[in-house]
């Protein structure tokens, strides 16, 4: 137990302490209420999450490259694995349903098990308390608890899969009617009702977490540790928790209300003189375009919950591999801020073409392109970051740089979309989805990497291996853009997504070849994350230990012991200056811990800030 | 590697570049038709313009920061660089500089885009040369004519299933509808995307200015078949949309004498 828990007034929330003996096991690594074990357990179920989502991914692709199985490589016939496993009658040839189903599964996971879940709640669980110089979260029971809650939702979620009708097929969005209606579709069964279980609870598991994050942020930082000495990422996280306890609610009572229409017969989303099948519906008086208004009132937001965390961290790694300080520190977290202002007003970009009256088009315009600004300054900073730094390129660097160039070209492509008459005709293509893959997998999947290669060693003790990591990396970033960056051309076209076969019409006709461009390259992608994982299993074990501050870094987590013990801290930890004084002329070595005292000589200085 | 990683982060640049020059060149081979389809359409260009240039604003944007971010990391190298590490948190001028223009340059794309958008969303045609009823239904478009008396719901209106005849040079008008889930009525000849809603009558309008046959493409998930949910979209002369309309108007005649009772 550390001293700094002993002089901490929350040391009795802190205790992952149980009746020893057989139980201590599952109290100690399954129930754990130490924040570093619940920060751990995020990140190794969506790892898992990730690889499933991934080969969700390939289904779709296959499909879309060799509709039907058509002229599969390989004298392939229908669609591999999947194909068999479902539909062995039919020679492994899928359902139109089924592929309606791949892709609406890919998405849900992606984002609700993966992008969400391993920045909040394994690195924001697993960095929060380190990074501000506290023993543990503020609410250790509540924080197990905002993890146990994914479980039911892995279940629900999975368990949709194999209910009659099969697994929900209206979408990641679940547009109504189509998603309300139980006859609309063969997958609009129970399949959806347990979607929109599934993604309620995950709601759940955010919210108690969000709570934890800000209440920790504000309440528990190390003496000397100012909200403006506090790192991007942190700033990012709490930023992150803020928008989630606020746009959450809305998706749940959406979630509810939508539950509501399908199971007890309400009306809200159904409007009158509607029809299913030839029936009439039994309900109605509701509009359909309330739901988008609902769901994207929290989904936009939830685009920011799904980058913030990634900027923050991208930030720290960046100025640290720079040996640099970050520049313009306070631009930085004022356009994070910026970004989750607009954020709250720009959902109806979403609904350009929904018909929702063209003049609140014209409102959402404006705000969405303003939204493009912070974003824009971040990148400007981390390039004034790098310019006159020490660069290292190590594989954290590597994938962090790559964050800041994908994240430029996600970042362009959405003005075209921002801008109502063009985005006319690319809404609903695959500059759609060249565009969010950009900054969801280009971006965010880049920067978590990178922050696992970099946090790694103090997770565990060990690093991970330099050269496996280079080669991952090399080979993620060729095939990602190989996969993504045709997808703009695509978009051009007209290629519209979500169609099990566009070849039937005229003018997407001889998009097939590119589109088996894409096919091989996403395999590619997947097949490349074997080395990541071989490399992230093989480094717990047999990776080179290190000591408490491999890459000679500021932030209070590089001055715990690594991996830290319980309670983090084996000394009070009291913070001197912000966490990016790299190269500063006042000491010898080319960083300054956050908690390395000023020498008796140097004046007692005021936080070091940018001038704004 | 050290400093050479640079060059794999210049291929983004390079090959970025290179790709949408030889999808926007007509005449290149290997990328046929990989860029706007054929415009077909009054108002079309207009959309094609804007998209024009805001990829030159972007375009310049892109290559700009990418090559920067190359020759940052090119110079900057622990191994390559000399000098010692600039101990600088920032300057004031330089962030409202670059606040300052992408804030202006932004709002002008915006503020750019309204007129366009009013036309295609908000100016609806006072004078239709036809006015048609599209209902978007799983996995079909049901179509209606107005028939002589140009009016809806009299006995006379005209009854067809996803092939729908406009005639050349005149402004249409579609009463766009859905009798069940979401659909999208899109035309890409002509530029022309819209939600259909259960509940709404959402009107949409274009001028078709060239004969021929288009593809009308379902571009919202609709359920299983939405894939199938394909229409035609057939641009004809007055003279032969008449004939059309005379010819459904016998079978239509027929069809009702033999069920024995008006379909509407």
């Amino acid at each position: 137990m550390s001293t700094a828990s002993t002089v901490d007034p929350h040391n009795q929330a802190s205790g992952g302490h149980a009746p020893g003996g057989v139980s201590h096991f599952i109290w100690t690594y399954v129930f754990s209420r130490d924040h570093k074990i619940i920060g751990l357990q995020f990140l190794f179920s969506t790892l898992i999450w990730f690889l499933i989502g991934g080969l969700l991914a390939l289904a779709v692709r296959w499909q879309v490259a060799w509709p039907w199985g058509e002229g599969a490589p390989f004298g392939i016939q229908g669609m591999p694995v999947l194909g068999n496993l479902f539909f062995a009658e039919q020679g492994g040839q899928i359902s139109p349903e089924f592929y309606t189903m791949l892709f609406t599964m890919h998405a849900t996971v992606m984002i609700f098990f993966v992008i969400i879940p391993i920045l909040a709640g394994a690195f924001g669980n697993y960095l929060i308390p380190l990074m501000i110089g506290a023993d543990d979260m503020a609410f250790p029971t509540l924080n197990m608890l905002s993890y146990w809650f994914m479980w039911p939702a892995f279940m629900v979620m999975t368990a949709a899969f194999f209910v009659e009708g099969g697994g929900p097929a209206a979408g990641w969005t679940s547009y109504p009617p189509l998603s309300v209606l139980t006859e609309a579709a063969p997958g609009s069964g129970a399949g959806q009702t347990c979607w929109l279980v599934g993604i309620t609870l995950v709601g759940i598991s955010s919210m108690m977490g969000s709570v934890n994050y800000l209440t920790t942020i504000l309440q528990m930082r190390a003496p000397g540790m100012t909200m403006f000495r506090l790192p991007l990422t942190i700033w990012s996280m709490f930023i992150t928790a803020v928008l989630q306890a606020f746009a959450l609610p809305v998706l749940t009572a959406a979630g509810v209300m939508q539950l509501t229409d399908r199971l007890i017969g309400t009306g809200f989303f159904l409007p009158d003189g509607a029809t299913a099948n030839n029936m009439p519906l039994a309900t109605g008086g509701g509009q359909p375009l309330l739901w988008q208004h609902l769901f994207w009132f929290y989904s936009h937001p939830a685009v920011y919950i799904m980058i913030l965390p990634a900027m923050g961290m991208v930030s720290d790694i960046i100025s640290c591999f720079a040996r640099k300080p970050i520049f313009g520190y306070k631009p930085m977290v004022y356009s994070i801020a910026g970004i989750a202002g607009l954020g709250f007003v720009v959902w109806g970009h979403h609904m350009f073409v929904s018909g929702m009256n063209p003049f609140l088009g014209m409102t959402f315009m404006v705000a969405t392109m303003m939204i493009a600004l912070p974003s824009a300054i971040k990148v400007f900073n981390w390039l004034g970051t790098i310019w006159s730094g020490k660069l290292l390129f190590s594989t954290p660097m590597l994938f962090a740089l790559s964050f800041v160039s994908m994240f430029i070209i996600g970042g362009l492509s959405g003005i075209f979309m921002a801008a109502t008459p063009v985005d006319i005709f690319i809404h609903d293509t695959y500059f759609i989805v060249a565009h969010f893959h950009y900054v969801l997998f280009a971006g965010t999947a880049m920067g978590v990497f990178g922050a696992i290669y970099f946090w790694f060693p103090k997770m565990f003790g060990r690093m991970m291996n330099e050269s496996w990591g280079k080669l991952h990396f090399f080979l993620t970033f060729l095939f990602l853009n190989g996969t993504f960056f045709p997808m703009h051309i695509l978009g051009v076209v007209g290629f519209p997504r979500r169609l099990a076969d566009a070849y039937q019409y005229e003018v997407f006709h001889n998009l097939k070849p590119m589109n088996e461009f894409i096919t091989w390259c996403a395999i590619g992608m997947v097949a490349a994350q074997v080395v990541f994982f071989a490399n992230f299993f093989y480094s717990i074990f047999r990776g080179k230990k290190v000591g408490r501050n491999p890459w000679g870094a500021n932030g209070l987590e590089w001055t715990a012991p690594s991996p830290p013990g319980h309670g983090n801290f084996d000394f009070q930890p009291i913070v001197y200056r912000g966490p990016y004084e790299y190269a500063s002329p006042e000491v010898d070595t080319d960083f300054y811990p956050q908690t390395q005292p000023p020498p008796e000589e140097a004046i007692p200085e005021a936080e070091p800030v940018a001038s704004t | 590697m050290g400093r050479y990683w640079s060059l794999l982060f210049l291929l983004v640049p390079v090959l970025g570049t290179a790709l949408f020059v030889v999808a926007y060149d007509e005449h290149s081979r290997p990328l046929l038709n990989h860029w706007f389809p054929k415009d077909v359409s009054e108002y079309g260009h207009v959309i094609d313009n804007l998209f024009m240039v805001i990829l030159w604003l972007t375009g310049a944007v892109f290559i700009g920061t990418q090559l920067t971010l190359v020759w940052f990391m090119w110079k900057y190298e622990a191994n390559v660089s000399n000098e010692p590490a600039k101990f600088t948190h920032g300057s004031h001028n330089i962030e409202v500089i670059w606040t300052v223009i992408p804030a202006a340059t932004l709002l002008f794309i915006a503020i750019y885009q309204l007129n366009a958008w009013a036309d295609t969303k908000v100016r609806e045609p006072n004078n239709p040369g036809m006015t048609v009823e599209v209902v978007g239904r799983q996995f079909e478009w049901r179509l209606r004519y107005p028939g002589p008396d140009k009016r809806f719901d009299t006995p006379d209106d005209l009854f067809s299933v996803n092939e729908l005849h406009v005639p050349v040079d005149e402004d249409i008008l579609v009463h766009l509808k859905s009798s069940d889930v979401l659909h999208d009525f899109f035309l890409p000849n002509l530029r022309v995307k819209q939600d259909a809603v259960p509940g709404m009558k959402i009107p949409v309008w274009f001028r078709a200015t060239e004969e021929g046959v288009f593809d009308l493409v379902c571009a919202e998930l609709c359920g299983w078949g939405h894939y199938k949910m394909k229409g035609l979209l057939r641009v004809e002369s007055r003279e032969a949309y008449n004939a059309y309309l005379a010819e459904l108007k016998k079978q239509q005649h027929l069809s009702a004498m033999t069920v024995g009772e008006d379909e509407s």
